[in-house]
């Protein structure tokens, strides 16, 4: 199934806990680059919390545990002398509510090449150009780069939020539920983006929404209490499940 | 029953009134008291004259609070060069870096340090600080930064909890895109937390310092009670009195138009501390309507 793709991501028997209480499950499952990967299951599954895994994110919650082998191409992301700093600038988010930082348009895409990058002013204005052009926002914004990033509507914020992303140049992101809080139009402009983004990032998206999935991703996986329950080309996924309780989930008998 | 009702409504809203009723019979009171006063010397004479003689042997009295209002605020805002650094810093470490358990011990000590009585921290000034600044800097000791010191230290339980409360309303998505993006935990807090709880913490500083113009006892004793101006200006080892220190110290023996002038002195303080709070309050809301 993955054989002519390049492995990004490869997890290999992730557990993760909440104090006690188990939240992922012997995940092993493997990446493909530059491809968009969905992963589908009804609230509670485990998806955001296996996303939150691959840069850390979990990290800020202190009762979280994570056993097993998570790499980033050869990088061990649970490492012993891994730098987060570095991770995370590999491995983007994007997040389900459009978080802009209380600032400028402008401010908010700079944050993160401020702090990785020692660009100068022209250099800066250039990478701000460029991250809000392949967010398809350039054209929206381009006369207010100094208002402030709360005057945009909620697909805008979206897609500024997704520019910032950009700005730091990562290998990966993730999007975690993009879309949920978002109207039809901006969900559709934020699909095409995604199609477009993945030749030159790999893209692994998490979302409730079914549709999205069959749309918008190459690979799916789905999830279900904690467990990878399958994996496969989209198309495989939708069309033909081999699992019972995937097909169920698909044709909407729960979830 | 309906009649009951009303009764029981009416006590409630006399109740919720009372403070309106005390501060409005306070306003009063002053005015009657100083505000003829005031009108007859002139504001400004009032306000920017130099001399304050209230009680002379011999010739005409002046009544020149200049010095006061500059020695209330200069010592404010020392209060607040203290107070303000230390205490952002440690709402800081409350909200983002302490665990719980140290969290809930530092808070207790900040509420016993609200709890201690101002005469007893003046007490603790006079015995050990304005003999330290005395030897170690020079001058009288009883001086503005003496003063200052422990305004700072009665100003930070206040600033330490609004600048906490402002700190720990900052959502957290902002902080998630932050380290998402790579930044470190002082990256975020310095770049992210701090700028988007500005208008609560400047509300802090801004009240911290109506509590520090406002309050007596602590200053009384340690700030020297001169009724000239610092020389040089910028000399914080001097001693100033504040227009707190003014009132309480003549309101004993003052009579006729010396007690007038102390009123119309209750009347300028009362004044600024109303603009400080409209200030402070005026954040807050902004702040509010921004998040």
């Amino acid at each position: 199934m993955l054989e002519n793709e390049t492995i990004e991501i490869e997890s290999i028997d992730i557990n993760l806990w909440y104090d006690d209480i188990q939240a992922l499950k012997d995940i092993s499952i493997k990446l493909p680059k530059n491809k968009v990967t969905a992963i589908i299951g009804p609230s509670g599954c485990g998806k955001s919390t296996f996303l939150r895994c691959i840069n850390r994110m979990n990290d800020l919650i202190k009762t979280c545990r994570v056993t097993g082998e998570l790499l980033c191409g050869s990088t061990d992301i649970y490492g012993k002398d891994i730098d987060v700093i570095t991770l995370r600038k590999r491995i983007g988010m994007v997040f389900q509510k459009p978080n802009p930082f209380p600032m400028s348009i402008y401010d908010n895409i700079a944050y993160g090449p401020r702090i990785h990058n020692n660009l100068n002013k022209n250099g800066l204005n250039d990478l701000v150009e460029e991250s809000l052009r392949s967010a398809a926002l350039w054209d929206e914004v381009k006369d207010k780069l100094n208002k402030s990033a709360f005057s945009l509507s909620g697909g805008q914020q979206q897609r500024l939020c997704i520019a910032r992303t950009l700005a730091v140049k990562p290998e990966v992101i993730l999007f975690d539920e993009p879309c949920s809080a978002l109207d039809p139009i901006s969900t559709t402009r934020i699909e095409d983006l995604i199609g477009k983004l993945k030749k030159d990032y790999t893209i692994i998206i998490v979302t409730h929404n079914m549709q999205q999935a069959a749309r918008a991703s190459d690979y799916t996986a789905f999830f279900l209490l904690g467990e990878m329950i399958e994996f496969g080309k989209t198309k495989h996924i939708f069309e033909k499940p081999k699992q019972k309780s995937t097909e169920d989930y698909i044709t909407g008998r729960f979830g | 029953m309906k009649n009951n009702e009303r009764i029981i409504e009416s006590l409630l809203f006399l109740s919720a009134i009372t403070a309106l009723v005390i501060v409005s019979m306070i306003l009063i009171f002053l005015l009657k008291e100083g505000g003829p006063f005031l009108l007859r010397t002139g504001i400004s004479d009032f306000i920017l004259g130099m001399k304050w003689n209230p009680d002379p042997v011999a010739g005409e009295p002046a009544y020149g609070i200049f010095p006061m209002i500059v020695g209330s605020v200069y010592i404010a805002t020392g209060s607040l060069i203290f107070a303000v650094p230390l205490g952002v810093s440690c709402a800081v470490f409350l909200v983002e870096v302490a665990p719980i358990w140290v969290q809930s011990v530092i808070r207790r000590g900040i509420e016993l340090l609200v709890g201690i009585p101002s005469v007893v921290l003046g007490f603790f000034g006079l015995v050990l600080l304005v003999p330290l600044i005395r030897e170690y800097f020079g001058g009288y000791g009883f001086s503005i930064l003496a003063g200052s010191i422990i305004l700072g230290i009665m100003a930070l339980p206040h600033i330490i909890s609004i600048s906490a409360d402002a700190i720990a309303a900052v959502p957290n998505a902002h902080k998630e895109a932050s380290y998402a993006l790579g930044a470190t935990r002082w990256h975020t807090i310095w770049n992210v937390t701090l700028p988007s709880a500005k208008s609560g913490i400047i509300a802090a500083v801004i009240l911290g310092m109506g509590n520090s113009i406002g309050e007596t006892m602590a200053v009384l004793m340690v700030a020297g009670n001169s009724t000239v101006l610092p020389e040089p200006i910028i000399d914080v080892l001097d001693p100033v009195m504040t227009m707190t220190a003014n009132i309480v110290i003549g309101m004993n023996y003052a009579t006729g138009e010396y007690q007038e002038a102390l009123f119309a002195t209750g009347i300028i303080l009362f004044l600024m501390i109303v603009i400080l709070n409209g200030i402070s309050y005026h954040m807050l809301r902004s702040g509010k309507i921004i998040q």
